[in-house]
C-alpha cells in the first residue's frame, strides 16, 4: 500500500468535469509531478486532495485513511501541508510570527508560544535560507523570499505529505535551482511530495514520476521521459501534424494592413514587468493568434489593448491611436474583450446575458444581431430560457462569445477559448470560429495556451515567453520552426 | 530579536495610566452631568471593543450587537425586578445569557459561507425586539423593564464601575488579540481557506471569539441596566443603536483595541455637544464619522500609528 492513494477521484463543478476519475498514487519519499496545460484540472486534483474542495466521487486513501470529503483542518492534521501558488502571508505581522502561526495546535485554549514552537519556526525559517529576516514584514521579502515563507510555513507544520502548487511560477532559473534542491531535501527527509506544473520540461530532472492531464482526464502515468515521450501528452501540447496542416484554406492576402498595430507595449505590476516591447499586427478580417503559458502574459496583452490595464506604447485601431483611452470608448468603437473567466450572469438566462450585450443597440438592430449570433451558435437559440450558470462549459463559452458579438465588435479579443473544453467541445468552438472568419464582418486576436487549436485556426501567430515576443510568423511554420521549444 | 515579537508590555503600562488618570476625574472637578456623559460612553466602548474582535480580528460583521446586549440587560433586568437575585449575580447571569443565546445564534450562523453571518445577526435584533414586544405583559413592552434595585447610586461610583469595565475588557481582549489565539483569528479573517490549511477549525475559533465577545457584550449591557434602572428596546435591543457601535469600533481605529474606546468616547461626547442642533445632531455624527472614515481609513488610532511607524 502506497502512502497517498487515489482512486476514481472526480469534481464536476456545473456542467463542467474538472477532475475525472483520475487515479495516481504517491509514496512517501517520492515526488510526483501533476502536469498538464492550464485548466486541465491539476490544481483542482490537489485541492481535493487538500480537501479544499469535496470530490464528487472516489476515494483518497492518506495511510490507509479515506480523507476524500474530510475538512481541509483535519487532512492537515493527518500531516498533509500545501504550499499555494500564490503567497498570502499576514501582512500586519512579522515573518516569525507568520511561521509561528504554523507551529500552533489547533486548541483555543493555547494561550502562550512555547519555546519548541518558537525554536520550529526559527528552524524552518533557517532551511529555506530566511534565517535573520524574522523581524521582517512580509511586505519588505522580495517575490522569491514570500514564496520561501510559504515554504517555511508549510515545513514547520513537519508534513508527511506536502503539496506544492506551481512553485517555480516567477521564480528566476537561479531560484528555480535553489528551489528544486530545497525540495530535494525534502524528499531525501522521507517526506511524500505532489509537484503540480503546467511545464513538463521544468519539472522533468526533479520529480521521481509524473500523472499528466488534460480536460479533466489523465492522459498518461511513467517516468518524466516516458510521460514526454507519450503521443497523447504531445498532441496536448503541440498538435499532431496533421491536425495542424490543412485544417483550413489560408492563402491570405496579407497585403490588407493589419487592423490593430501594437508597437513597443510595455505593461508593470509594481516591480514586475508583465509585459515588455510587445510589438503585434493583426490581421485584418482574419484570425491572429497569441500563444504562451499560462503567466506568460497574454491576458495582460490583452487586458491592455482592451483599457482594462495601464500600459506604455502605442496602440492603434484602424490608424487611430487609442492608447489611454478609457475602457468604455475603446468598447463602443469595436473593441471588445471576452475575457478568460467568461464574466457570465450566472442567474440570467442565455437570452437575458445576451440582451445585456446589445443593451446600447436599437431593438431592430438588437433583433438581427440576436439572429446571427442564434445562427452561429444554434445551441443558444435552443438554450434561451436557461440559466447560464446551468449551461456546460462549452455552452458557457459560446454565450461569452456571442454576448461579446452582441456589441457589434470589429476587433474581437477571445481570451482562452478552449481553456478547460473537452476536445468535442473544442470542436464546435473550432467551427464557430471559422465561421465568424467566413463571416467577414470582423478581425480576430486569439490568446490561447493550446498551440494546436490556435495554429489550426490562425492566419499569423505570435508566441509569447515572460512577457516578450519570442517568435512571429505565419501559423503553418509554427509548429516546425518553435515546436520542440515549447513541450 | 524574538523576545519583542509579542512585545505587549508598553501598551498595558499605558493602558494602566490612563485608567488611572481618568478615574480621579470625579475627583478635580468634573461635574455629574459630564460624568453621565463618559459613564455611557464607556459602556458604549465595552460594545464596540467586543464588537471588533470578532470584526477587526476574525473579519466577521456582526450586525446584532444588540443581540448579545440585549440578551444581557434583558435577561438582568427580568430576574431583578422578579425579585429573583441580587444585583450582581443578575449581571452575572445576564453575562452568562448572552455567551449562551450568542452560542445558540451563532454555531449554525458561523458555518454559513459569504453575507449571511452578518445578515442572520441582524435578524436576530429585529426577531428579538419582535418577541419583547409581543410578550409585553411579561417584558413591558416597548416601555421597557423598571428594576428596582441600584449597584450605586453615586454618579462617581458608577463612572468607576463603567470605567473598571472598560478597562478590564480592553486588557482581556488585548492579551487576547496578542495571543496565539489573536494570531490564528487574524489568520482566518485575512484568509480563511489558508487557516485552514495550517490545520484550524476555522468554525471553532470564530464561535470562541463571538462568545467572548458575548460575554463583554452581555456583562455590559446588565450593568448598564442597573445604572439606568430600567431596560428598553431602542436602548438595549435596536439594529440602529448596532450601527453606532459599528461606527464608533470603526472611527477608533478597527484591529487596535483601544481604538473603539476613543470612537466610542468620541460619538458620546459629540452627540452630546451638538444636542443642541436637534434631529439634525444625528446626521451631523453621521457626517463626521464619514470625514472620519475616508480620510482615516485606520481611524482615530491608526492616525496614531502611522505617526509612529514611518515606512
Amino acid at each position: 500500500m502506497k502512502f497517498l492513494e487515489a482512486r476514481q477521484l472526480t469534481k464536476r463543478f456545473g456542467g463542467l468535469t474538472a477532475v475525472d476519475k483520475v487515479d495516481f498514487d504517491v509514496d512517501k519519499g517520492e515526488i510526483l509531478g501533476l502536469i498538464g496545460p492550464n485548466g486541465s484540472g491539476k490544481s483542482t486534483t490537489m485541492s481535493l486532495v487538500m480537501g479544499l474542495h469535496k470530490p464528487d466521487a472516489g476515494s483518497i486513501h492518506l495511510n490507509g485513511v479515506d480523507i476524500a470529503g474530510w475538512a481541509p483542518n483535519r487532512i492537515a492534521g493527518m500531516g498533509v501541508s500545501m504550499v499555494f501558488q500564490h503567497s498570502r502571508p499576514l501582512q500586519q505581522q512579522t515573518v516569525l510570527q507568520n511561521v509561528l502561526l504554523a507551529c500552533l495546535p489547533n486548541k483555543v485554549t493555547h494561550l502562550r508560544v512555547t519555546d519548541a514552537q518558537r525554536d520550529r519556526a526559527l528552524e524552518s525559517l533557517r532551511l529555506v535560507g530566511l534565517g535573520g529576516m524574522e523581524e521582517k514584514f512580509p511586505s519588505e521579502l522580495p517575490f522569491a523570499g514570500l514564496r520561501r515563507l510559504e515554504v517555511a510555513k508549510a515545513l514547520a507544520r513537519d508534513p508527511d505529505l506536502l503539496l506544492l502548487d506551481e512553485p517555480f511560477a516567477g521564480l528566476s532559473a537561479g531560484e528555480v535551482r535553489e528551489f528544486s534542491d530545497l525540495i530535494r531535501n525534502l524528499r531525501s527527509a522521507g517526506r511524500a511530495l505532489i509537484l503540480v506544473d503546467h511545464n513538463v520540461k521544468s519539472v522533468a530532472a526533479l520529480v521521481d514520476r509524473a500523472v499528466a492531464m488534460s480536460s479533466g482526464q489523465k492522459i498518461a502515468e511513467g517516468s518524466p521521459r516516458e510521460v514526454l515521450a507519450n503521443a497523447d501528452v504531445r498532441r496536448v501540447y503541440l498538435g499532431s501534424q496533421s491536425e495542424t496542416v490543412g485544417a483550413n484554406v489560408r492563402k491570405r492576402k496579407s497585403e490588407a494592413s493589419p487592423v490593430l498595430i501594437v508597437k513597443n507595449l510595455n505593461v508593470t505590476y509594481g516591480k514586475a514587468q508583465a509585459l515588455s516591447n510587445i510589438s503585434i499586427d493583426v490581421v485584418d478580417r482574419g484570425v491572429t493568434a497569441v500563444v504562451g503559458l499560462n503567466g506568460a502574459g497574454k491576458t495582460s496583452l490583452f487586458n491592455a489593448i482592451a483599457g482594462l490595464l495601464p500600459s506604455r506604447g502605442e496602440i492603434a485601431f484602424r490608424q487611430q491611436s487609442i492608447a489611454g483611452t478609457p475602457a468604455h470608448e475603446i468598447a463602443r468603437s469595436g473593441i471588445v474583450l471576452c475575457p478568460e473567466s467568461r464574466e457570465l450572469f450566472g442567474d440570467m438566462s442565455v437570452h437575458e446575458n445576451l440582451q445585456l450585450g446589445g443593451m446600447h443597440l436599437s431593438s431592430a438592430d438588437k433583433r438581427e444581431r440576436l439572429d446571427f449570433v442564434e445562427q452561429i451558435f444554434p445551441r443558444l437559440g435552443e438554450r434561451r430560457g436557461q440559466y447560464a450558470r446551468t449551461l456546460s462549459g462549452g455552452e458557457q463559452q459560446q454565450l461569452a462569445i456571442g454576448r461579446a458579438l452582441m456589441m457589434k465588435p470589429k476587433l474581437l479579443l477571445i481570451d482562452e477559448p478552449t481553456l478547460g473544453l473537452a476536445p468535442i467541445v473544442m470542436d464546435i468552438i473550432s467551427e464557430s470560429i471559422e465561421t465568424l472568419r467566413k463571416s467577414g464582418e470582423l478581425s480576430l486576436l486569439l490568446a490561447e495556451q493550446n498551440m494546436v487549436f490556435a495554429s489550426r485556426h490562425a492566419d499569423s501567430v505570435y508566441l509569447i515567453e515572460h512577457g516578450a515576443i519570442e517568435w512571429s510568423g505565419p501559423a503553418d511554420q509554427f509548429v516546425e520552426q518553435v515546436g520542440g521549444k515549447i513541450l | 530579536m524574538a523576545g519583542n515579537t509579542f512585545s505587549i508590555r508598553r501598551p498595558l503600562i499605558g493602558l494602566a495610566i490612563v485608567s488611572l488618570a481618568t478615574a480621579v476625574l470625579p475627583y478635580v472637578g468634573l461635574q455629574e452631568y459630564s460624568l453621565s456623559i463618559l459613564t455611557l460612553g464607556l459602556f458604549f466602548a465595552v460594545y464596540a471593543m467586543s464588537w471588533d474582535l470578532l470584526f477587526g480580528y476574525a473579519g466577521e460583521a456582526n450586525f446584532g450587537a444588540t443581540f448579545l446586549i440585549g440578551t444581557g440587560a434583558y435577561t438582568a433586568a427580568l430576574m431583578s425586578s422578579n425579585g429573583v437575585a441580587t444585583p450582581l449575580i443578575c449581571v452575572a447571569a445576564g453575562a452568562a445569557g448572552a455567551v449562551v443565546a450568542g452560542a445558540v445564534l451563532a454555531f449554525p450562523a458561523l458555518r454559513l459561507r459569504g453575507p449571511y453571518f452578518g445578515l442572520v445577526t441582524l435578524v436576530a435584533v429585529l426577531i428579538m425586539r419582535q418577541l419583547i414586544i409581543l410578550f409585553s405583559d411579561k417584558t413591558g413592552g416597548e416601555i421597557g423593564v423598571a428594576v428596582p434595585d441600584v449597584i450605586a447610586i453615586e454618579a462617581a461610583t458608577n463612572f468607576h464601575i463603567a470605567l473598571g469595565l472598560a478597562a478590564v475588557t480592553a486588557l482581556v481582549l488585548y492579551l487576547l488579540v496578542k495571543s496565539p489565539f489573536g494570531l490564528i483569528l487574524e489568520a482566518i479573517g485575512q484568509d480563511s481557506v489558508n487557516a485552514q490549511v495550517l490545520g484550524f477549525n476555522i468554525v471553532k475559533y470564530k464561535l470562541t471569539a463571538f462568545c467572548i465577545s458575548a460575554f463583554f457584550s452581555g456583562l455590559a449591557g446588565g450593568l448598564m441596566t442597573f445604572y439606568l434602572g430600567t431596560a428598553s428596546t431602542n436602548v438595549f435591543v435596536d439594529a440602529s443603536v448596532g450601527v453606532q457601535i459599528i461606527i464608533a469600533a470603526i472611527v477608533g481605529g478597527r484591529r487596535t483595541v483601544f481604538g473603539p474606546i476613543l470612537g466610542a468616547l468620541f460619538m458620546a461626547i459629540a452627540s452630546e455637544y451638538l444636542r443642541p442642533l436637534g434631529s439634525l445632531s444625528e446626521l451631523a455624527v453621521a457626517l463626521i464619522a464619514l470625514i472620519v472614515l475616508f480620510f482615516l481609513p485606520g481611524g482615530l488610532l491608526g492616525l496614531v500609528r502611522l505617526a509612529r511607524r514611518p515606512s
